[in-house]
């Protein structure tokens, strides 16, 4: 397919210094500037590579079992009384979530550019098992940057990273928590810069990663887009996912960003409730500011301090959220709307028991909004879910929410 | 204002010897301390001021630097209350150059223009942000420069040759050499792979060079301060505050006489090398 560039195309972002409108850009110590230039250049050439693109497109097949598929959740439609609804299974993929995508687009990277050792950071410990396991796959050392309350609260996650032959630091600086393991994996990479490939996990950090993570995602738009057009033999008319850093959201929205009949709604942390401080909607109840190397809509005081964020999934628990996010939502391309813990825990549950499928807590909002919108919608409408990721590692904190002992 | 700090360079010079440039965080442990010890620098040998303002995540700062950052913001230390130790140095000392340093978030939410006027009236005189490459210029380095503030850049071993003068393109007062690939609070490389660096920035800037990253002692100080035009002291200060306070993080009054003592004999080491530069 040959697209001739179009001047009104939501899908021309970044601009060469990274820019989606206000939001991006490359905020980041100059020790580490050389470092993200030549990454870009490295990705620049990988992207139109007939040879990258090929091993990307067998290690998809091989090892992640892409395609995905993209399955009727029957059920859940006649339960709901609405649109019909549709997910891409993107929890199927091999270690569990979408995360595993960016992966197998990154190492390849890390191997071009001659880094001998990896370094990520993670939150609930999908992105660290997605790392570490690209790092056996590909025989790199590799150490994951992971907040002490998180080590605690996801102990399986913890595990699999060390069985896959992963070093896992955790971070006790500040909170703890997601956005300080980034920081400490910032610092490693400005003190190792030789050697060392900073694997992000998120749509996220400076330029050129929000734009490199969204394309080894977008693999997840492009095979539903073609999927659904199989299935229906038209686009559907929403398309829903979850939104932490935004990388599950970013990777099935992109290719329907032109789409002017696909309307697109990113699903948000509200945790606890808006009013206060324990959720994690960056864009509902956050402003823009300037974190981890771009400019997005943050969780912050009104002296530019970085607030914690809060949710029952601790792959949202981010105070931020992808550039590309920032401005779709001010452009109104995209709606992005919250869902509260209990909603989540409540879709968990819907879902597992309608459709055996027990999802991750991340895609449970989704699944939330979901259920609030279908009955709304007619019979004939489509509803296309990013159902990104499996709920095995969320068991022990369901249990204990719905005070089940395990 | 730039006057002020080129003045001081100048004057340097004349003298023979290497600057003193020492970093403290704005608000640690509390506004008063932080302004006791700020007041006590100039007359303990310190030529250049670099006031720390805090941030909740310092992405290139060791633990050192991070904890001060982190008892400021306890102690409820904003943007706004570290200019305001500026103006209330300034009513005092006309004569020491004042650096703020840290991150660019507080100061994009402060209001850029905003904050070079309020600085400006201060008394500031130069700003390092860690966050903010020559790519990121428009934000703050270009406002600045035109409400005569300095710019001082950051250079690293990873700025190569090719590089530098992007580096250097923008940046005014002097340039601050981070003597190796880290965060603060590391180990002190060898003053001879420093002086080399420092050499080799030169052949691309008239600009005075300051070094920093790893000074911690007197011995330092004179080893570096022999091959450059300033010596960067940040860490051993405010490790030395930290020592001083009680265990819940109060200062006690050993804290601005600790700080005292310790820039005194920093200050002894860059003269001292004065002495090795005329040899």
């Amino acid at each position: 397919m040959n697209e001739t560039p179009n001047p009104n195309s939501f899908k021309t972002g970044p601009d060469e210094d990274g820019r989606f409108g206000i939001f991006g850009g490359r905020f980041v110590a100059e020790t580490l500037m050389p470092l993200i230039l030549d990454l870009q250049d490295e990705w620049n050439k990988a992207k139109t590579d007939p040879e990258f693109q090929a091993e990307l497109k067998h290690l998809g097949a091989h090892y992640i079992g892409r395609p995905s598929p993209l399955y009727f959740a029957e059920r859940l439609t006649e339960h709901l009384g609405g649109a019909k609804i549709y997910f891409k299974r993107e929890e199927l993929n091999h270690t569990g979530s979408h995360k595993i995508n960016n992966c197998i687009g990154q190492i390849l990277l890390a191997k071009r550019m001659g880094k001998t050792r990896i370094i990520a950071e993670t939150g609930a410990g999908q992105h660290g098992v997605a790392s570490a396991t690209v790092a056996a796959r590909f025989g790199f050392p590799c150490v994951v940057y992971m907040g002490a309350t998180d080590v605690e609260r996801q102990a399986p996650n913890v595990f699999r990273m060390k069985l896959l032959g992963a070093e896992v630091k955790p971070v006790t600086a500040g909170s703890g928590t997601l956005k300080d393991a980034m920081n400490e994996a910032l610092r490693d990479w400005v003190t190792n810069v030789d050697d060392t490939y900073y694997l992000i996990g998120t749509a996220a950090g400076p330029h050129p990663y929000p734009e490199m993570v969204r394309d080894f995602q977008s693999v997840i738009g492009i095979e539903a887009k073609q999927q659904m057009l199989e299935a229906e033999g038209r686009l559907p008319d929403l398309v829903i996912a979850a939104v932490g850093g935004g990388s599950n959201a970013i990777g099935i929205f992109h290719p329907f960003l032109d789409d002017e009949s696909v309307k697109i709604v990113g699903v948000e942390a509200g945790g606890k409730g808006l009013e206060g401080d324990e959720h994690c909607a960056s864009i509902t109840a956050g402003s823009p500011g300037v974190l981890h190397g771009n400019r997005t809509y943050l969780l912050q005081d009104n002296d530019g301090q970085i607030k914690e964020g809060h949710s029952i999934s601790a792959g949202l628990d981010y105070p931020g959220i992808g550039p590309e996010h920032s401005w779709l939502a001010d452009i109104g391309r995209v709606e992005y709307v919250p869902i509260m813990d209990h909603e989540a825990l409540e879709a968990f549950q819907v879902l597992t028991r309608l459709e055996g499928i027990i999802p991750a807590l991340e895609p449970s909002h989704a699944i939330a909004e979901v259920i609030k919108r279908a009955p709304k919608m007619g019979k004939d409408e489509i509803i296309l879910m990013n159902l990104s990721g499996r709920g095995d590692k969320d068991i022990f904190t369901v249990g204990k929410l719905l005070g089940m002992g395990l | 204002m730039t006057a002020r700090m080129d003045k001081r360079f100048a004057d340097l010079a004349a003298e023979g010897r290497p600057a003193l440039v020492t970093y403290f965080m704005g608000g640690d442990p509390d506004f008063d301390t932080s302004l006791a010890i700020m007041k006590a620098l100039p007359s303990a040998g310190s030529d250049i001021i670099e006031l720390g303002m805090p941030f909740s995540d310092p992405m290139a700062d060791g633990p050192a630097i991070q904890l001060a950052g982190q008892r400021a913001l306890k102690g409820g230390q904003t943007l706004a209350k570290t200019l305001e130790i500026a103006r209330r140095f300034r009513e005092g000392d006309e004569d020491t150059p004042i650096v703020m340093m840290g991150y660019y978030n507080p100061i994009y939410i402060y209001g850029v223009e905003r904050f070079l006027d309020d600085a400006l009236a201060a008394g500031i005189d130069g700003l390092i942000v860690v966050d903010l490459p020559p790519e990121m210029d428009d934000e703050l380095c270009i406002p600045a420069l035109k409400k005569d503030i300095n710019f001082i850049r950051l250079a690293t071993p990873t700025t190569d040759d090719k590089r530098l003068p992007k580096v250097l393109e923008n940046t005014s007062g002097f340039v601050y050499y981070v003597s190796m690939n880290g965060i603060t609070g590391s180990a002190l490389p060898d003053p001879t792979v420093v002086g080399g660096a420092v050499q080799r920035i030169k052949g691309h800037t008239k600009l005075p060079v300051c070094v920093g990253f790893g000074v911690k002692t007197a011995e330092h100080a004179r080893a570096i301060g022999a091959s450059a035009d300033g010596v960067v002291v940040g860490t051993a200060i405010v490790n030395q505050v930290a020592s001083s306070l009680t265990e819940d993080g109060k200062s006690t009054g050993a804290t601005v006489p600790g700080v005292e003592t310790l820039v005194r004999g920093l200050s002894a080491g860059v003269r001292s090398a004065k002495l090795v530069a005329a040899e």
